[in-house]
């Protein structure tokens, strides 16, 4: 299934990419199963993923925990802890 | 009432709209965020606000309504600039009008709180030696936490 994938600030920078469509295998099952792809890609990738509290998710522009369940078309946000106000 | 802009806004013209609601109307509280001149001892030359546009608007919203549902409140105003500010200039905006000023002082208080936790922005801080993005404050989460068990 295709989801897309979009990254900001700090996260966006350091991997050098705001955003992608992915290909996940149809049982990929959550947004930690998509954190474990994407860390496999390369030591940047690793690091970039490697602490939890570091990035957060949002699903359909909505934030939400790393168990959240993902369907195809989903847009899925991995950004830093936000720094507004 | 939620507004993302560039642009500057009157302070002054938004409590007014907030009061113009009607006589019932007893009180407005409302907060302003600036750019300080200084982060930690360096001379700021700007910050730069960072946010996703399909999300920040939506939520916001969700922020305004929850405050709305939670105090007997009339409106909620949130105004939040992006791109490139300069020290001194207006960030963010809240504002509630409501009967009586206890439950406006609380409600503002809660929607910047959840605001600094909750709504996609990021700043980053541009110093003449270079850029660099401000990290979340432990003290931010905890003053937005105490409100989930009030």
């Amino acid at each position: 299934m295709r989801i897309k994938v979009c990254y900001f600030a700090r996260l966006r920078e350091k991997l050098g990419i705001s955003d992608e469509i992915i290909d996940l295998p149809d049982n990929c099952g959550n947004i930690s199963s998509v954190r474990a792809v994407l860390q496999k890609r390369d030591e940047i990738w690793q690091q970039a993923f490697a602490s939890d509290q570091s990035v957060l998710s949002a699903l359909n522009h909505e934030m939400v925990t790393s168990d959240h369940q993902l369907e195809a078309g989903d847009e899925l946000a991995f950004f830093p802890p936000v720094t507004g106000g | 009432m939620i507004r993302l802009q560039m642009e500057d806004f009157d302070t002054g013209a938004e409590i007014n709209a907030l009061h113009s609601m009607g006589s019932h109307i007893g009180a407005v509280v409302s907060f302003v965020g600036f750019v300080r001149e200084f982060s930690d001892e360096s001379r700021l030359d700007a910050i730069e606000l960072e946010h996703y546009p399909q999300m920040t608007q939506k939520s916001l919203e969700r922020i305004a309504t929850e405050a709305k549902s939670r105090w007997n409140i009339e409106r909620v105003i949130i105004i939040h600039r992006i791109g490139r500010l300069t020290p001194d200039e207006q960030i963010v905006f809240v504002g509630v009008a409501s009967s009586h000023r206890s439950e406006a002082f609380s409600a503002c208080e809660f929607v910047i709180d959840t605001l600094k936790t909750q709504a996609p922005f990021w700043k980053k801080e541009c110093f003449s030696t270079g850029d660099q993005w401000v990290d979340a404050k432990l003290s931010d989460t905890s003053k937005s936490d105490r409100w989930k068990s009030n």
